[in-house]
């Protein structure tokens, strides 16, 4: 499994356009990804799911990838979310 | 001839027969099904025809409009959208109509249930994207809006941003709908399409018929189905007035404010909420000159976290897209009650425990704001401005909170503007009287001519039996005024003016003419401010001011300036 945690920078949290950018890059990948807030979780390919979340600036999201292609997928979305988050 | 009273909510006037927009009535009962597989199947075609009729609208529309079509479309992308109809189908083996409708409540209720007002407001678009995927599955013709092939005024329960994307390519004059106010989508796309739109029109618009001549005031909100001639003669003289004054003012809205040889002074808008900076920014203020924070305190039983705060603070600096927004701290007490507060009730309010006398009284309270607009300072050019200071000490405790506030931003690692900008309100005589004190102690000023002329004339402003009591052209009043703004030039700072008399008629000029260098105003006053100055040389009003200066009472200058 790949994991990383982020602080989220971006005033408005995770609002509707950078769950659905998120959900866009997880489609790219066979890995199954998880968004993590505290003990609430979301499969990143459920843009509304993730929204449901209600990560707001300063909370602490954690990143789970597990599959063939964990290691391409975790480092392809930390980048986004390290960008864009 | 039927009148119907609404809410202006986009100015201008227009006459033109009705479109009633008549959403068809879609059956959404619970039918049930044998095929399972076959009603999942009509799920799937149903959001695929969805979201190509979202592509097409898209293809056509632009900004803002294309953003929530393009959020549109990711949420119909989302399995979970599709298979939460899936899941209920199987369930109960219904049909996806009634499938359709229950999915859709419950996103809505999820998001409805969040402590985010941005979130909650997303229920409207779970119903949008809904309505669209029950209308492909009844078949029904994607939208009634594709007949409209002449000009009319729409008239419907409430507008989708859908809809709205769609009539910008027809030829639509006006709209009325049953709900919603000036916030509302329909309203907001209005103002910013030029039409005349009146909202909250009721259960009375219901007795509008297609085809009815309908006279709409989008100023007034007064709606008038089958006028007779004399009311029609009415209008039209009405509606030649008020397109001869917009096309008179509409020059204005682009141009910065300034006197006929060039002189600056900046005019600004006065805002209560948010959304009022839209208006500002539609009739083309130059920044925000007061931002009252006090709407965030006012009519609720606790008092607003910094989180909500910064999102309001945030919001008025992304909509004035790096132009200078002004914001007040609390300014409240005395009259302006916030129950959270449990103030005391005082026999002098304006005299009393208020404003900054709270703040720095109440390091929490006060710490909670700055800190809420230390971080919006990163999405714009915020300054924070003190409202009721009298003396130098207030000032620099107010700056050292300020600092204090910035230090734990530091330590968190959160982002603002190191360098933003600190001003105070002078509204006490005191203030105006010692300007040359405080002004270098801080970046700006801003006269509150309220205030300043209630304190220094000794006059209630609220009691009516004082009212010939209170003037604005008191010499004493212009002096102060004066000393304000040489305060303010002599050390390089600016010196605005956010009372009413900024927005006064022909004020603009005399407030020029005294050494004022920016003006807030409510925003239906900015053109017509900038209007005032674009007829005067800044000698003239230099002129004017010392001739109001030298006048001998308010009755004089008022005279003088008819």
């Amino acid at each position: 499994m790949y994991a990383f945690e982020h602080t989220v920078n971006d005033p408005v949290g995770i609002h509707a356009r950078p769950a659905g950018q998120l959900a866009k890059e997880a489609t790219k990948f066979q890995s199954k990804v998880m968004l993590c807030k505290g003990d609430k979780r979301a499969e990143l390919r459920r843009m509304m799911a993730v929204m449901g979340l209600g990560v707001k600036q300063g909370d602490t999201i954690r990143i789970e990838v597990e599959g063939a292609d964990e290691d391409a997928a975790g480092a392809a979305i930390r980048a986004f979310v390290e960008a864009n988050l | 001839m039927i009148t119907i009273q609404a809410l202006g909510v986009s100015e201008g006037l227009v006459k033109a027969n009705a479109f009633v927009l008549r959403q068809p009535a879609l059956d959404v009962s619970k039918r049930a099904v044998t095929d399972v597989a076959a009603e999942q199947a009509r799920v799937d075609d149903a959001i695929e025809r969805a979201k190509q009729q979202i592509e097409q609208l898209m293809a056509a529309a632009g900004g803002e409009q294309a953003e929530i079509l393009d959020a549109h479309l990711m949420m119909l992308d989302d399995p979970d959208f599709s298979d939460g109809m899936k899941d209920i189908i199987a369930a109960e083996s219904v049909c996806a109509e009634y499938a359709c409708k229950v999915n859709c409540e419950n996103f809505q209720q999820m998001f409805r249930a969040m402590d985010d007002e941005y979130m909650q407001a997303r229920a409207a678009d779970i119903g949008d994207i809904s309505d669209r995927v029950q209308r492909v599955l009844q078949k029904v013709d994607d939208d009634p809006l594709d007949g409209i092939d002449a000009p009319c005024i729409v008239v419907a329960s409430d507008l989708t941003p859908s809809d709205t994307a769609k009539i910008g390519s027809k030829p639509v004059w006006g709209f009325i709908t049953q709900i919603g106010g000036r916030t509302s989508h329909s309203a907001i796309m209005a103002r910013s399409m030029g039409l005349p739109a009146a909202a909250g029109a009721g259960e009375r618009a219901r007795l509008i018929e297609n085809g009815d001549a309908i006279l709409l005031d989008g100023c007034s909100g007064a709606i008038v189905v089958n006028p007779d001639a004399a009311t029609e003669e009415a209008f039209d003289r009405k509606k030649a007035q008020f397109d001869e004054q917009r096309r008179m003012l509409e020059q204005y809205r682009a141009q910065p404010g300034a006197t006929a040889d060039g002189h600056r002074v900046v005019i600004e808008g006065n805002i209560g909420t948010p959304a009022d900076a839209m208006r500002v920014d539609e009739v083309g203020g130059e920044g925000i000159g007061l931002f009252r924070s006090e709407f965030l305190f006012m009519d609720r039983a606790d008092l607003p976290g910094e989180q909500e705060q910064f999102e309001a603070y945030r919001q008025v600096a992304q909509t004035m897209t790096g132009r200078p927004v002004i914001i007040r701290t609390l300014d409240i007490g005395g009259d302006k009650e916030v129950p959270a507060l449990a103030l005391e009730k005082e026999q002098n309010p304006f005299l009393g425990y208020r404003a900054i006398r709270i703040c720095l009284d109440r390091e929490e309270l006060f710490l909670t704001q700055l800190r809420a607009l230390l971080r919006a300072s990163a999405f714009g050019d915020i300054r924070i401005m003190f409202p009721m200071i009298s003396s130098l000490e207030e000032v620099r405790s107010a700056k050292a909170m300020v600092e204090k506030a910035k230090e734990q931003l530091k330590n968190e690692g959160v982002a603002f503007n190191e360098a933003i900008k600190l001003g105070i309100m002078i509204e006490i005589p005191v203030a105006a009287i010692c300007a040359d004190i405080l002004a270098k102690e801080v970046d700006f000023f801003s006269i509150g001519t309220n205030d300043l002329i209630q304190y220094s004339c000794a006059v209630d402003r609220i009691n009516d039996k004082l009212a010939a009591l209170y003037r604005p052209l008191h010499p004493g009043v212009l002096r102060l005024i004066k000393m304000a703004a040489d305060a303010a030039r002599e050390n390089g700072i600016d010196c605005g003016v956010c009372g009413e008399m900024a927005g006064s008629r022909g004020m603009a000029s005399v407030l020029c003419g005294l050494g004022v260098t920016h003006l807030s105003m409510s925003a239906s006053s900015i053109l017509a401010a900038k209007n005032d100055l674009a007829h005067h040389s800044y000698e003239d009003c230099v002129r004017l001011a010392s001739s109001l200066l030298g006048g001998v009472s308010a009755t004089e200058n008022e005279s003088q300036l008819v």
